[in-house]
Parts: C-alpha cells; sequence; structure tokens
C-alpha cells in the first residue's frame, strides 16, 4: 500500500468529466447519427483487386455507363484495391444479380484482369432485423450482468457496475459518431466485448472493496475504496496494457475489415479502464454504499477457500 | 507445503497431451483434391475406381492417393495444376456420369483420423467461397396451396353431385356460389366433411346469392409454411449436390430462410440462377387449325387455346390442356441429339406418367406437339417460351427426348433443375457473401501474424514484469492456445475471422487471471508475508476476483451466441472457450508448475516476480 493516490478525492471532478463525455457523445450520437455499416443499412458492396493502381474515375466512368451512376467508388487498404458501394434499390426485383453484373461490367473494361476479392450483399429487411436485434442483445447483456452483480454483491454495486457499462457504451458509441468511421456488425461485436471487458475490470474492483469492507474496521467507505482502487491499480493498468498490446498487433496487422473491430476495442479498453477507476466506486458511493451492506454472511466466504 | 499431490500433476499432463494430439490435425496442410460422386441414381463402385485409376494413368496425371467412401471418390493429388488437369479431364471424359468438385481434403494421417481428431474447419472468410441468405415467399406458398384447395372444392362438389355455379378465390379467401339455399346447404355439409380439418367453412349469403366462405385455420396455414421451407430445402440440397460443391451448408434459418454455403464455389451468376430458378416443362398440343398470327393481331384465342411464343419470337397457338408436366419426370439427362447433333435433354418419365403420356400421343399420332418451358424468376415473373415443336412419330412413354435448346449448357442446367425438383414456393435472395479465394488466403495469414505477434508481444511484456513468474503465466498462456485449438478441433467449429480476433482477445484477457494472482502474491510480500504463504494467499485469495469476472464476461459472450448469426457466434464460442480454458490453464496449471519450482523449499528468502 505504497503508492496512495487520492482517486475518490477528484471524484466529483471525475463525475463532471464523465457527464460531459457522455451528455457529448450522446449529443453527437444524435446529431451525426452512426455511420451504419452495410450489415445494418442493406445494399451491396464489392471488393475489387486490380495488378496495378486502379483508375477510380475511369472506374466510375465505366459504371455510369453501365447504369450505375450513384454507386461510391473508393480505395480500400491500397491504390489496387477498389471498393464499390451501392445503396439498396428501394422496389427493384432481381437484386441478388447486381454484384455479377458489376463484375461484368469492371471485368469488360478491364480485359478481365480484375480479382473478385469480396461480395456483400444485405437485403434491408435485413439490415432492419439488425438494428433491432443489435439493441436487444445489448439489454439482454447489461441485464444479465445486472442480475448476477445483484445476486453476487449487492443492488447498488450492480447498479454501479452497469452504469459504468453504459457509460463506457455510450463513450465508444459516441466516439464512432463523431469519427464517422464505419459502425459494423464487428462493431457491435466489439462493443458486447467493451461490456465483457470493462465489467471484468469493474468486479476486480468491487471484489476487492468487498474484502477491504469486511477486513478494514477503521475508516470510511470512501477511504476504503480509494485503498482497494490503489491496491487493484497495478492490476488493472497491467492487463489494460496486454490487452491493448494484441489489439494493437491486431489493428496494424489483421487487415482491412478487422480495423473498426480493433479500434472498437482499443477505445472500449481505454474508457473501461478509467470507468472501472472513477465510475463504477464513485456511483456506488453516491448510491450510498456503506460498510454494513456487506456484512460477512458465511456463504461467500465458502467460494474464497477454494484454492 | 505448496505441493500438489500426483494425481493434479498426472491430470495436468494427461490434458495437455490431449489437447495437443487434438490440435495437431491442424499442422497438416491440405491436399488438392477432386471429389466425385454418381450424377445419377446408382452409386459409386469399385468398377468406377478403377475405371478413374486408368484413365489418370493414361494422360500421367499422379495422384497421392484415392478412395472410395461414403459412395464419394475423393482423389488427392501433391500440387494444384495436375488438380485442375484431372478435373477437367473427368468433366470431358466423363461428364455426365459424374459429378466432380475440387475441394481441399485434410491431409491428417490416418492413425490421428482413428482417433477422431480433424482439423478445425475455416469459415468461408477464410477459405473463399460463396454465403447466400434465401428467404421463402410465404405469400406465394400459401396462395398456391390456395389454388389447390380451388381445385379440390370444384371436384368434392362436382363428386357430390351438387349443383354450384362457381368457386372463386380472393386475398386467399374461396367462395363459392350456388343456385339455390338447399344447394349451399348440402354444399356446405359436403364441404365441410372434406375440408374441416384445414378450414374454416360458413355461409355467407350476400344479399340474394347463397354463398359459402371458406378460409384457412391458422394450423394449416403454419403446416403450409413448414411444408414449403422443407420442401424447398430438399430440392437446394439436390441442386447443391448437382453444382458439384465439396462440403455445402445447407440450413434452415428462422421460420422462412434458409442459409446456403458454398466454399470454394467462384461463380456466383450460375450458382445463383440454379439455387433460385424454378424451372420446369409442359407438353402440349398445337392447334393446327387457327391461325396464330391472326389471334396475336387481333387478341382473340380461339377457346380452349393459349397463345404462346416460340423462340424465334413467333407467336403460336396451343391446346389450354396440358398433357403432361414435369412433376412426372424422374430423371433427366443432357446429351447430344443422334440426329442433328444438337444439344437435347433425355427424359425418364414415372409409372403414372409414362401411362398418360403413351394415351396421350398414341391418340395424336402425326400431329404437332409442344414443349413449354416455364421458369419462374426470383422476383416472381413468370417466363415461359415454347422450345420445341415436333410431330409425333409415333407413341412415346416412359423414355423421350426433347431438343432445340440453343447449346449444352443450357441443356445441361434444364436436366439439373428437372432432376431437383421444382421449388414449393419462390425464393428471394436477401444477403450474399462471396469471398474471393485471395482475400480467404490473405486473411488467414494476417490472422496468423496478428495472432502471432499480439502473443509475443504479451509474453515477452510478462516474461519481463514478473520474471519467472512471468514466464509460468507464458507456457500457461500457450497451453491455453493449445486448449483452444483442440476444443475447436473436436467440436469441428468453423474457424473465421471474427473468431481468430477472439482467440487474440483471449490471448490478452487470459493473462489477466495470472496478473491478478501475482499481484496478490507482490502484495503478500510487500506486507512481509513469508514467500511460501505469499503464494498460498496469492492464489486463494484471487480465486473468487477471477471466478466473478469471468463468469460475467462469459454472460456477455452468451449473449452474443445467442443473438449472433455466423461469424459474430465464430467469435463467441472462441471468446467463451478462451475463458474456459484459461480458468484451467492460468491457476490450476500454473500453480502446479509454481510449486514445482518452489514448492517444498521452507527457507525460501525470495521470489522470482
Amino acid at each position: 500500500m505504497k503508492t496512495v493516490i487520492d482517486f475518490m478525492g477528484k471524484r466529483k471532478l471525475a463525475a463532471i468529466l464523465s457527464s460531459v463525455l457522455v451528455l457529448s457523445a450522446l449529443f453527437v450520437i444524435f446529431l451525426r447519427g452512426l455511420n451504419f455499416g452495410l450489415d445494418f443499412t442493406g445494399g451491396t458492396i464489392i471488393e475489387v483487386g486490380y495488378h496495378q493502381p486502379a483508375d477510380l474515375e475511369q472506374i466510375r466512368a465505366d459504371l455510369a455507363k453501365g447504369g450505375f451512376g450513384e454507386a461510391i467508388v473508393q480505395y480500400f487498404g491500397s491504390s489496387e484495391e477498389v471498393l464499390i458501394r451501392l445503396a439498396p434499390h428501394a422496389g427493384e426485383g432481381d437484386k441478388a444479380t447486381l454484384s455479377n453484373d458489376i463484375l461484368g461490367i469492371l471485368s469488360h473494361a478491364s480485359d478481365g484482369k480484375i480479382e473478385m476479392r469480396r461480395v456483400e450483399f444485405v437485403g434491408p429487411q435485413i439490415g432492419e432485423e439488425l438494428r433491432e436485434d443489435g439493441g436487444l442483445a445489448m439489454i439482454y447483456a447489461l441485464f444479465g450482468i445486472l442480475i448476477y452483480v445483484a445476486f453476487r454483491f449487492e443492488y447498488r454495486f450492480s447498479f454501479s457496475a452497469v452504469i459504468a457499462l453504459v457509460h463506457d457504451v455510450v463513450i465508444t458509441v459516441g466516439f464512432f459518431a463523431l469519427t464517422q468511421i464505419e459502425f459494423d456488425l464487428t462493431v457491435l461485436a466489439a462493443v458486447l466485448a467493451v461490456i465483457g471487458y470493462s465489467l471484468n475490470d469493474t468486479i476486480v474492483v468491487f471484489d476487492r472493496i468487498r474484502e477491504n469492507f469486511r477486513r478494514i474496521r477503521k475508516g470510511t467507505a470512501e477511504e476504503i475504496m480509494n485503498i482497494s482502487i490503489n491496491q487493484t491499480l497495478s492490476r488493472t493498468l497491467v492487463t489494460s496494457l496486454t490487452t491493448l498490446l494484441v489489439l494493437v498487433a491486431l489493428y496494424f496487422l489483421g487487415g482491412e475489415v478487422i480495423h473498426s473491430f480493433a479500434i472498437a476495442l482499443i477505445v472500449g479498453v481505454v474508457v473501461g479502464t478509467y470507468s472501472s477507476i472513477y465510475v463504477a466506486s464513485n456511483a456506488a458511493l453516491m448510491m450510498g454504499v456503506s460498510k454494513e451492506d456487506l456484512i460477512p454472511d458465511g456463504r461467500d466466504e465458502e467460494l474464497d477457500n477454494i484454492p | 507445503m505448496n505441493r500438489y499431490p500426483l494425481w493434479k500433476y498426472v491430470l495436468i499432463v494427461v490434458t495437455t497431451l490431449v489437447g495437443l494430439l487434438y490440435a495437431l490435425p491442424n499442422l497438416f496442410p491440405e491436399d488438392p483434391a477432386l471429389q466425385l460422386t454418381s450424377s445419377g441414381h446408382q452409386v459409386l463402385t469399385r468398377e468406377d475406381q478403377q475405371q478413374i485409376e486408368r484413365l489418370l494413368k493414361q494422360k500421367s496425371l499422379a495422384y497421392k492417393s484415392i478412395e472410395l467412401e461414403d459412395e464419394k471418390l475423393l482423389i488427392r493429388f501433391l500440387d494444384p495444376d495436375t488438380q485442375l488437369a484431372a478435373f477437367s479431364l473427368v468433366q470431358e471424359a466423363l461428364g455426365s456420369r459424374y459429378i466432380a468438385a475440387l475441394n481441399l481434403a485434410p491431409a491428417t494421417p490416418n492413425w490421428l483420423r482413428s482417433l477422431n481428431a480433424q482439423p478445425m474447419n475455416l469459415g468461408l472468410d477464410l477459405r473463399g467461397g460463396v454465403h447466400f441468405l434465401l428467404e421463402v415467399d410465404m405469400q406465394a406458398a400459401v396462395a398456391k396451396a390456395i389454388e389447390r384447395y380451388q381445385v379440390d372444392f370444384r371436384n368434392t362438389l362436382r363428386d357430390a353431385k351438387i349443383r354450384y355455379l362457381g368457386v372463386r378465390s380472393h386475398n386467399n379467401e374461396l367462395s363459392v356460389k350456388f343456385r339455390n339455399a338447399e344447394d349451399r346447404d348440402k354444399g356446405l355439409a359436403a364441404l365441410e366433411k372434406e375440408f374441416r380439418m384445414d378450414m374454416v367453412i360458413e355461409s355467407a349469403d350476400e344479399g340474394d346469392t347463397p354463398l359459402i366462405k371458406a378460409h384457412l385455420k391458422e394450423t394449416a396455414i403454419n403446416e403450409i409454411k413448414r411444408f414449403a421451407l422443407k420442401q424447398n430445402i430438399t430440392s437446394l440440397r439436390k441442386r447443391v449436390n448437382e453444382l458439384g460443391v465439396a462440403e455445402p451448408i445447407i440450413q434452415q434459418q428462422g421460420m422462412d430462410r434458409i442459409v446456403v454455403q458454398l466454399p470454394g464455389v467462384q461463380d456466383t451468376a450460375r450458382a445463383k440462377k440454379i439455387l433460385g430458378a424454378t424451372a420446369t416443362l409442359e407438353f402440349r398440343m398445337v392447334d393446327e387449325q387457327a391461325d396464330p398470327f391472326a389471334a396475336q393481331q387481333s387478341g382473340r384465342v380461339p377457346p380452349g387455346d393459349r397463345l404462346y411464343r416460340e423462340r424465334n419470337g413467333q407467336p403460336i397457338l396451343l391446346k389450354r390442356r396440358v398433357m403432361l408436366t414435369g412433376e412426372y419426370i424422374t430423371d433427366a439427362a443432357s446429351g447430344i441429339d443422334s440426329q442433328n447433333g444438337g444439344p437435347a435433354v433425355f427424359i425418364t418419365l414415372d409409372g403414372k406418367g409414362a401411362r398418360l403420356f403413351s394415351k396421350a400421343t398414341a391418340e395424336n399420332v402425326k400431329k404437332l406437339m409442344a414443349v413449354v418451358y416455364i421458369e419462374t424468376k426470383p422476383d416472381g415473373r413468370k417466363v415461359e417460351e415454347v422450345i420445341n415443336v415436333a410431330r409425333i412419330q409415333e407413341q412415346l412413354s416412359k423414355r423421350f427426348q426433347i431438343t432445340g435448346l440453343d447449346n449444352t449448357r443450357e441443356a445441361r442446367d434444364l436436366a439439373l433443375l428437372l432432376r431437383a425438383g421444382a421449388l414449393a414456393a419462390p425464393m428471394q435472395f436477401v444477403e450474399e457473401r462471396t469471398v474471393g479465394p485471395s482475400l480467404g488466403k490473405a486473411n488467414i495469414e494476417r490472422g496468423f501474424t496478428s495472432v502471432t505477434i499480439g502473443f509475443v508481444l504479451v509474453m515477452l511484456f510478462m516474461a519481463i514484469y514478473y520474471k519467472v513468474f512471468g514466464l509460468v503465466a507464458d507456457v500457461a498462456l500457450a497451453l491455453n492456445l493449445v486448449f483452444i485449438v483442440a476444443l475447436l478441433s473436436m467440436l469441428q467449429a468453423t474457424l473465421t475471422l471474427p473468431g481468430i480476433a477472439g482467440i487474440v482477445l483471449t490471448v490478452g484477457m487470459a493473462v489477466d487471471a495470472n496478473v491478478l494472482i501475482f499481484e496478490r502474491i507482490r502484495e503478500e510480500l510487500k506486507n512481509g508475508n513469508s514467500p511460501q504463504a505469499s503464494i498460498t494467499a496469492g492464489y486463494d485469495q484471487a480465486f473468487s476476483t477471477i471466478l466473478d469476472a469471468n463468469i460475467t464476461t462469459l454472460i456477455a459472450a452468451l449473449v452474443l451466441f445467442t443473438f449472433g448469426t455466423g461469424p459474430i457466434k465464430g467469435f463467441a464460442v472462441t471468446l467463451s472457450l478462451g475463458i474456459i480454458s484459461s480458468m484451467f490453464t492460468a491457476i490450476f496449471v500454473t500453480r502446479g508448475i509454481v510449486n514445482l519450482i518452489y514448492g517444498g523449499k521452507p527457507r525460501l528468502q525470495k521470489l522470482a516476480i
């Protein structure tokens, strides 16, 4: 207990900072909205590989000639890879052959010297379902966690943990609204993983708070919480560091498709680390958690003794 | 103190060996292979195998092995070039008898295979291929059923000799008109007796007109939908088999959707055409008396006739009565017409169809018969074309041929669709994901490097930060990776790119348990406890924390699994497996190693942590 940083002393400041962050994230989300990916909006994307740097203007012209003037054409990763996007067409019948038509045009224009890398077509009804299911999944996950933590600790801890999670999710999603990085299915998975990760962090701190409430008879709840956060601080930082190490590796080496997934997790881990230090315990304290709420009742002792 | 009983070490060693054993098949490369199945109803035999062997030897195409298993012939080659050469050879020489598919066969040695140890399946994003999601048009299925009931109503009333004015269908509701109330009551009784199970039938007079209205019960509608889905899956399965795809996946998803995954398929245009198409044939007599051009111009078609178009655009009048429909076709094969050398489809009818057809053709010898090709496009448009008109030379029966197709490819596709049977209801593509082979390969490489680099970075960090204990954690981390791979292989789970991301993430998080324990040990040491006591306390105190933290992460993974589709499920599976196996390696195994190093040394002064 050498390094004692007065985390809880700055809790008012932290609360203000968090509130500002969450509110501005919400503001950005409502103002700019998310740049939903194909999975959610529906539409068609086609990734094509060329043998030499591709001429986007030429491709656009070729596509316009073929009746696809509204296609968005851009480089993907390198100048030899081209990504073509088409918004879903309302009321058009046979959409399934769209990708084949486009590939046909491009292949014809370049004497067949292209390579199909990837085609994704998602019908608009699928996208709509995913948006709903995704939101539901998030709520289910939070609910399941709420129940488990309430069962293992106490309801105020449970609510604080969920507040911290909502905080992390909102800021991470807000980041995506701010940067307009594409929000696709893998990002949603990453956000759910952030929930798991951040909770992991929070639980470790709570666990120590519970232990110290029982062990240290002197001191206020605030002091004990501060001690607990300090005790778990190096663990929190080391784990975040190792996780960030692999995420950075994933970001730089995992390829274009996994980029936004890695970004979501990197943001989420950083925010999650902050929230498990400043937000979760803070919220629990504000809700009036006291030593008496966690008097040993023998049930948990048994579990703790298993090696 | 800090000693494990022998059985714990035995457990660690045994699980490690089992893990290594089942992870092992993933290290063997895959052989380029050719998979042959019979295109007809006959089963492949040793003779087929010998014939193919002879053929390959003749062209001196070297193969690694050839084996006959589950009615499939699998030929392994040393390199993809020979594989491709053999593929075109078999297609040319024996194309009509076999369906050939290019495949990558795992080169797992026999002794591993006998233990049921197999490599993981690679997802489409890693090996290339196409994923389709098809939605069955359930409204069309119900409408079709109503049409059938309409015919049945008429037949029932006719059989019961009850006079009626007409049976009409509107908005999935049937209404029967009667001349008087007496007939209506009799009709109601007759129809109720027959259709009470599936329909709600009641009298609903409109003004003075005696009327019966009938609509399907909810249970009957659900039954129709279930049946349509099942029927479509069955014919999709047949069609996919006909396409020659190795290891396809065809699965129901939800109430009205079907997932089709075709690894290695690149020609998605053809795949879409074959999967979504509903092509069938009808045989009708030509009305030789009437003038089709006049009918086309005036728009007045003689009663009992219908106006069609031939392929060259000419109009033609055919009799309304159908002689034969495609349902009676049991087999169809494409080939060459012996007389004019054009493409032809050889058709075999079932017993009932043969009787019907021989009677109908006997009555019409020397008259013109037309073959109508009917195709329902995925958007519901119906295309009907007369592909062939020929004079009936003699009575036709079980086997005959039709000609008039544009090219051999068309003949082949038609034969395929006739063989595979019609779809119960049209389907629409609502999702497609195609990954080219080059991207698949790149994805594997990227996944592999990012796992390796991330892994090495974490290992280095742990070794530097926690010294000996860090190295112990590294051993556990490596073992964890082996276990994840072994578990995925045992479950025959499919590895996808998000799945790899799940593994990477697990690697980062798996060390968390060790970090918790080691930090705790450090704390205990700082508090002045002896090294041995610190080790014991560290592991004991950290346990419940680790348990709580991991269970909550598991909850999140479980939610991901239940809600997610394909790739997201893969991510959730690897994440969950990683969490579970990390509990074992990070706590149980590291403790075992730590005990081996430090246990039983009561005078231990310092720990390298």
